[in-house]
């Protein structure tokens, strides 16, 4: 039997569903067509988890890197997490033995998917849960499908990512909804616009959402001030 | 089997991973409810929700050698992207709007591909 809890959030993780069993097999498909064992390639989705810097490692074990270089370049290609973690600080209050996985299982998907809860749901700790632990549970079992089919195909999946794309629209559509002000929008069209055209491909996340977040530590010391002014 | 170098790269980058997820939770564990760290909590989620959308749609090119780009770059992400939008707008189903828009995607990219 499927508690109701985990039918909910089996149906909110759907949409991330179809984004990591293609892109989990994807890179277990890679992994092991680079000569990584297969039970390692397993490992680093359960230890790592983290898409981008899964195929990065891959790339860079191809390459003969050193620790060093493989530790600066994780800690580059994934710093855009901090501001994740800023923004979750007061949401992850009070759960628990749940904290370490929550805190260590923070994707993008997981991330958004968690800022998008409404009404009670946005201080639940259990679903939160739920929502990390499913999310991992889809990118390990596409990495094991990956290691294990291989490139042999077993349908036309062509196209199948679209899902994610169609997830973060969905989400910023709700959470205009929800928010109803303009400012946060207009400075991410302003920061995403601006690191597409000025930073290369691995840093643009990093340059957009760090910039995005100075910004607003711009406005919330503008908006202070002019709060303090009116009070005094 | 800790010597490996295999094993070491893999325990570095979980450990390098984590250490980008834990920061903030570490360095501003006391800091939660300090009005910044909410103003933060408020805005910079949609305005990451916004710069996820242009960076999944960041190689959209609409003409490949002057000619209408039909492939996984091309107008199909496009028209998705759009058919999820007025979808997401008209009947607020999230679940409808990333299948159909998914399902389109497919369709055209997988039509194209074949023609």
């Amino acid at each position: 039997m499927i508690s109701q809890a985990w039918r909910e959030a089996g149906l909110q993780t759907l949409p991330v569903m179809f984004g990591y069993l293609p892109l989990g097999a994807a890179f277990g498909i890679l992994a092991v067509e680079m000569g990584i064992p297969w039970y390692a390639a397993m490992a680093m989705s359960f230890l790592i988890y983290a898409g981008a810097g899964q195929f990065l490692a891959i790339a860079l074990l191809a390459s003969g890197a050193g620790i060093i270089e493989v530790a600066v370049a994780t800690l580059m290609l994934n710093s855009r997490h901090v501001f994740y973690g800023l923004s979750l600080l007061k949401r992850f209050q009070g759960a628990g033995w749940r904290k370490p996985y929550l805190i260590f299982a923070l994707t993008d998907e997981t991330y958004s998917l968690l800022t998008s809860q409404s009404g009670s749901n946005a201080a639940n700790h259990s679903l939160a849960f739920r929502i990390s632990l499913l999310n991992q549970f889809w990118w390990v079992l596409g990495t094991l499908l990956g290691v294990a089919v291989g490139s042999a195909k077993l349908f036309d999946s062509q196209g199948i990512e679209f899902a994610l794309t169609a997830l973060f629209i969905v989400l910023t559509l709700e959470q205009a909804r929800r928010l109803r002000q303009a400012l946060p929008f207009i400075i991410a069209l302003g920061t995403g616009f601006g690191a597409l055209l000025w930073l290369p491909d691995q840093h643009l996340l990093l340059g957009a959402i760090g910039s995005a977040s100075l910004l607003l530590l711009v406005h919330y010391h503008l908006a202070s001030k002019r709060s303090h002014g009116h009070a005094s | 089997m800790l010597a490996d170098p295999l094993w070491l790269l893999i325990a570095t980058c979980a450990l390098a991973t984590f250490a980008t997820r834990v920061l903030p939770f570490i360095a501003l564990a006391e800091q939660a409810e300090h009005p910044l760290v909410l103003h933060l909590g408020r805005y910079l989620p949609p305005a990451v929700m916004m710069i996820l959308v242009i960076y999944a749609l960041r190689d959209f090119r609409p003409l490949i050698d002057w000619q209408l780009n039909m492939g996984e770059t091309g107008f199909p992400m496009f028209l998705a992207a759009g058919l999820v939008t007025i979808l997401h707008l008209w009947r607020r189903n999230a679940l409808l709007s990333i299948m159909l828009g998914t399902g389109a995607y497919m369709a055209m990219v997988q039509l194209s591909g074949t023609a």
